[in-house]
C-alpha cells in the first residue's frame, strides 16, 4: 500500500453546517476555559502533583470526537483533561478529581493523570509514556473479538512515539487487523525535547509503513481537517482493514506540566502560534465571516461556558475529601484482606 | 567399527523419553543428517538425526518404548560389509526396552515419576471424602483447567508465544488450537511488553485473557503493563474498571539454563496490591487454582514450574473442581516443627519431613499455595502448636516470602516461638551454569533438614 500524501489542504468549511461549527466552537472553548481554571486552581494549591494542560491542542480531540459513534472507545496519556471533556464527561467530576475529592471520577484516588469513565468509554488517563498504546490496541481487540464495528482512538504524543512498545503494537495491530486509530498528537516537544532533537525521521506516521499500516499527517490546528481525517481513519477501521495512523500536528501553548522552565523554546514561537494558528480563533472567524453567528451570539456562548467551568471549580472545591476508608477499597474487585489492614 | 547411537537429551529437563518411531530399519544405510527416529520428550516430539555414516546393524529399543533413559544405547551402526553378529557383544545393555519397560527402572526420574507423589497424611479439605481420583501430570491438569474454563466462558482466550501452532513451548496448550481455533488460541510475535499490554487492554474491554509467558523471566519485559496497568487500574479508576486476567508460565529454575532463565519471581509479585499470586505444587492444586484464577475478577499471577510439569499426582475426577485462593494445605501433620513452603519448594519440604521422621522429628508441612492472599491463620495455628518454624523457597533470600512469614510470626506469635525462624532460600547469587555450582545455588533438602535440627536444637 502506498503511503498516503499528507492531507495538508485545509478542509472547506462550505459543507459544514452552522450547528456543527457552533458545537466545535463550544467544545473547544470549554476545554480551553476549563484548563485555564485548572491552572488557576493549581496556583492556589488546590490541585497537587502533576497537571498537564491541553491548551492549544483542543482541535485534535474535538475533531476526532466528531468522527466517533456510540460505543467507540478512547484512551490517552496523562495530558487527558481535553479528551474527557470532548467525549462528554462531566466537567464537575473531572475538576473534582483534579482536586482529589470524593466527587471526582476516581473518587479522588486517580488524580489528573488517572481518570476513567466506563459510561463514556474513556479508558484513561495513563501516566507511563506509551503504555496506553498497547492498551488501546487491546480495547480494539475486544471489539473485534466480539464482532462489532467499534473503533478505539488511541492517543499518544511525539515523545511516546519513540517507545518500543509502540512499535510492538503497530506490528500486532496490523497482523490482527485491529480496529484502532493511532493518534499521534505531535505538539513538537516531548517535555522539553523538540522532535528535531529526538528523532531523525522526517515524520512519525510514516513509521507505520514499515508494518503495513496506512496513515497521514493532519493539520491539528484546523478542527475541520482533523474531523475529515478522523472520518477516513474510522471508515478504514470499521471496514475491517485494520489500524490507521493519524499524525496530528498541533501545539501546546503551556508548559509540559505546571513547573516548566520554558527554556527550550522562545516566547516568540509560542506567541506566533497563538496569534496565527489558534484553532478556536479559526472557527470563530468562520462563524463570523459566514454569518453563522454574531459577536453577541459568541459572547453569550463564552458566558455560558464560563459559568459551566465556574460551577465545576466550585464543585471541586466543595466536594469533600474521600472518606478515610477509601484507602482500602477498590484494590480488588472482590475484597481480600490487605497484608497489614 | 561399530558406532553406538545413544538416546539424546533434547531439552534442559529431559531425563528420559519415548522412542516414538523409527524411520530406518536394520540394514538401511544412513548418512549424516538423515532423520532416523522420532523421539517424544516431556516438551515435544522431535526428530533425531544421524551424525555418523553407516548401516543400521541392530535396533536395540523398539519403537513405542516409553521411559528410555538419556544415553541408553538405542541402536548400533556398523560399517559397510560389517555384520552386527561380528561384534563380540553389545557395548552396553539397554536399561529400557520394549520387553523391560521403564517402570522397572531403579530410580524414578523426576520428570515422569512412575507413582504419584501423594504423601498427604491429612485428608484434604479440597474435595469430599471418597471422591474418585485419577493420576495426572501437572501439564495435563493445567490444560484441562484452561480448556474447561474456555468451554464455560466465551470471553476467555489465551495468547502468547508458540501457544497455538507449535502446541506450546512446554506443551501446556497442546490440542487447544484444534478445539478452540485461532480466534481464541493466539500466537503472538516475540514481543512481551506489547502483548501483555494488548491483553490488559482486552481485559479492560471486558474479555478474560490468559497470557502465557514462555517463562516469567521474559515477563520482566512486560512488568510495567502487569503492575502499572493491570494491577493498579481498578484502584485508580475508583472501582470502575479493572483487568480480570491471568498471567501464567513457568517460573524459577529449570535445569542448567543459567542466570537469565532461572529466577523465582514469587516475592516480586507478592509485593503488589491489586495482584493475586498463585504458586502451586501438586497437579490437583494446579487444576483447581487455575480454574479459580480464570474466574477471578482481578489480575492473577500464576507461577508454574517446568520441572513439575511432567510430574504426576492424584487429581479428583470431579466435573467442576476449584480451589479457593488464600487457603493453605497441610500436607503432613506434625508436632515438632512447622515447615512452610510453596511451589517446587514443597518437594524439599516433603523430602526433608520424610527423612526427619526417620530420626524421630515430627514435621508439619504447610503448602501456602497462594502468596496473595496468604493464609496466615493456618501458619500461625501450626506455629503455636509446634513452636518452631522453617520456611523453604527457591527465590533469592533478601525480601523473600520466608522473610515476610517470619516477620508475621514474630509480630503475631512471638511468645509461642522457642527458636528463631530460619528461612531456607536460594543463594544470593545469579544462577550459575556449571552443574555443581547450580546445585549449590538452589535450596536443598539437606539444608531444610539442617535448619529443622537447628530450630529443634537436635
Amino acid at each position: 500500500m502506498a503511503p498516503r500524501k499528507p492531507a495538508s489542504k485545509a478542509a472547506s468549511p462550505a459543507n459544514v453546517s452552522k450547528d456543527e461549527l457552533l458545537a466545535y466552537y463550544k467544545d473547544m472553548l470549554l476545554i480551553r476555559r476549563f484548563e485555564e481554571k485548572a491552572g488557576q486552581l493549581y496556583g492556589m494549591g488546590l490541585i497537587g502533583g502533576f497537571c498537564h494542560l491541553y491548551i492549544g491542542q483542543e482541535a485534535v480531540v474535538v475533531g476526532l470526537e466528531a468522527a466517533a459513534k456510540e460505543g467507540d472507545k478512547r484512551i490517552t496519556s496523562y495530558r487527558d483533561h481535553g479528551h474527557m471533556l470532548a467525549c462528554g464527561m462531566d466537567p464537575k467530576g473531572v475538576m473534582a478529581e483534579l482536586t482529589g475529592r470524593e466527587g471526582g471520577y476516581s473518587k479522588g484516588k486517580g488524580g489528573s493523570m488517572h481518570m476513567f469513565s466506563k459510561e463514556k468509554h474513556f479508558y484513561g488517563g495513563h501516566g507511563i509514556v506509551g503504555a496506553q498504546v498497547p492498551l488501546g490496541a487491546g480495547l480494539a481487540f475486544s471489539d473485534k473479538y466480539r464482532g462489532n464495528d467499534n473503533v478505539t482512538f488511541t492517543y499518544f504524543g511525539d515523545g511516546a512515539a519513540n517507545q518500543g512498545q509502540v512499535a510492538e503494537t503497530y506490528n500486532m495491530a496490523e497482523i490482527w487487523d485491529l480496529p484502532v486509530v493511532f493518534v499521534i498528537e505531535n505538539n513538537q516537544y516531548a517535555m522539553g525535547t523538540s522532535t528535531q532533537r529526538s528523532t531523525k525521521s522526517p515524520s512519525y506516521w510514516v513509521r507505520g509503513n514499515a508494518y503495513g499500516i496506512e496513515g497521514e499527517e493532519v493539520d491539528g490546528m484546523d478542527v475541520l481537517a482533523v474531523k475529515d481525517a478522523g472520518e477516513r481513519a474510522v471508515a478504514h477501521c470499521r471496514a475491517g482493514k485494520g489500524p490507521y495512523i493519524l499524525e496530528i500536528k498541533t501545539y501546546r501553548y503551556r508548559g509540559h506540566s505546571m513547573s516548566d522552565p520554558a527554556k527550550y523554546r522562545t516566547r516568540e514561537e509560542v506567541q506566533k502560534m497563538r496569534e496565527e494558528r489558534d484553532p478556536i480563533e479559526a472557527v470563530r472567524s468562520i462563524l463570523l465571516t459566514g454569518n453563522h453567528a454574531t459577536e453577541d451570539d459568541l459572547k453569550t456562548i463564552d458566558k455560558e461556558i464560563k459559568s459551566v467551568v465556574n460551577a465545576a471549580a466550585e464543585f471541586a472545591k466543595e466536594s469533600p475529601e474521600p472518606a478515610l476508608e477509601e484507602l482500602w477499597t477498590d484494590i480488588y474487585a472482590d475484597e481480600i484482606p490487605p497484608h497489614n489492614a | 567399527m561399530a558406532t553406538e547411537l545413544l538416546m539424546p537429551a533434547l531439552s534442559p529437563t529431559m531425563e528420559e523419553g519415548t522412542l516414538a518411531k523409527w524411520l530406518v530399519k536394520e540394514g538401511d544405510t544412513v548418512t549424516s543428517g538423515d532423520i532416523i527416529a522420532e523421539i517424544e520428550t516431556d516438551k515435544a516430539t522431535m526428530e533425531f538425526e544421524a551424525v555418523d555414516e553407516g548401516v543400521v546393524g541392530k535396533i536395540l529399543v523398539a519403537e513405542g518404548t516409553e521411559g528410555v533413559k538419556v544415553n541408553d544405547v538405542i541402536a548400533i551402526l556398523v560399517e559397510e560389509g560389517e555384520s552386527v553378529d561380528d561384534l563380540a557383544a553389545p557395548a552396553a545393555a539397554p536399561t529400557a526396552t520394549a520387553e523391560a519397560p521403564a517402570a522397572e527402572a531403579p530410580a524414578p526420574a523426576p520428570a515422569k515419576a512412575a507413582a504419584p507423589v501423594e504423601v498427604v497424611s491429612k485428608a484434604s479439605a479440597d474435595w469430599p471424602e471418597g471422591t474418585e481420583m485419577k493420576t495426572q501430570t501437572v501439564r495435563e491438569a493445567l490444560r484441562d483447567a484452561m480448556s474447561e474454563e474456555m468451554r464455560r466462558d466465551e470471553n476467555v482466550f489465551i495468547m502468547g508465544e508458540e501457544v497455538a501452532e507449535y502446541q506450546g513451548a512446554y506443551k501446556i496448550t497442546q490440542g487447544m488450537l484444534d478445539e478452540f481455533g485461532s480466534k481464541r488460541v493466539i500466537d503472538t510475535p516475540i514481543t512481551e511488553h506489547g502483548f501483555a499490554g494488548i491483553a490488559t487492554g482486552a481485559a479492560f474491554g471486558g474479555l478474560k485473557p490468559i497470557v502465557e509467558f514462555m517463562t516469567f523471566n521474559f515477563a520482566m519485559q512486560a512488568i510495567d503493563q502487569i503492575i502499572n496497568s493491570a494491577a493498579k487500574t481498578l484502584y485508580m479508576s475508583g472501582g470502575q474498571m479493572g483487568a480480570p486476567m491471568v498471567f501464567r508460565g513457568p517460573n524459577g529454575a529449570a535445569a542448567r539454563v543459567g542466570a537469565q532463565h532461572s529466577q523465582d519471581y514469587a516475592a516480586w509479585y507478592a509485593q503488589i496490591p491489586g495482584l493475586k499470586v498463585v504458586m502451586p505444587y501438586s497437579a490437583a492444586d494446579y487444576k483447581g487454582l487455575m480454574k479459580t484464577a480464570i474466574r477471578d475478577p482481578n489480575p492473577v499471577i500464576f507461577l508454574e514450574n517446568e520441572i513439575l510439569y511432567g510430574r504426576s499426582f492424584e487429581v479428583p475426577a470431579l466435573e467442576d473442581f476449584t480451589i479457593p485462593f488464600g487457603k493453605a494445605r497441610i500436607w503432613r501433620e506434625g508436632t515438632d516443627v512447622t515447615i512452610v513452603s510453596f511451589g517446587i519448594g514443597m518437594q524439599y519440604a516433603l523430602e526433608a519431613a520424610d527423612k526427619l521422621a526417620e530420626e524421630g522429628i515430627s514435621a508439619e508441612v504447610i503448602d501456602l499455595r497462594t502468596l496473595r492472599p496468604i493464609d496466615y491463620d493456618t501458619v500461625l495455628a501450626s506455629v503455636m502448636k509446634t513452636n518452631r518454624c522453617v520456611t523453604v523457597e527457591e527465590g533469592f533470600p533478601v525480601g523473600s516470602i520466608g522473610n515476610h512469614i517470619s516477620a508475621t510470626i514474630m509480630q503475631r506469635a512471638f511468645d509461642y516461638l522457642d527458636a528463631p525462624v530460619i528461612n531456607c532460600a536460594g543463594k544470593d547469587v545469579p544462577m550459575p551454569y556449571a552443574a555443581n555450582l547450580e546445585k549449590l545455588a538452589l535450596v536443598t533438602t539437606d539444608e531444610v533438614i539442617a535448619a529443622v535440627k537447628e530450630v529443634t536444637y537436635r
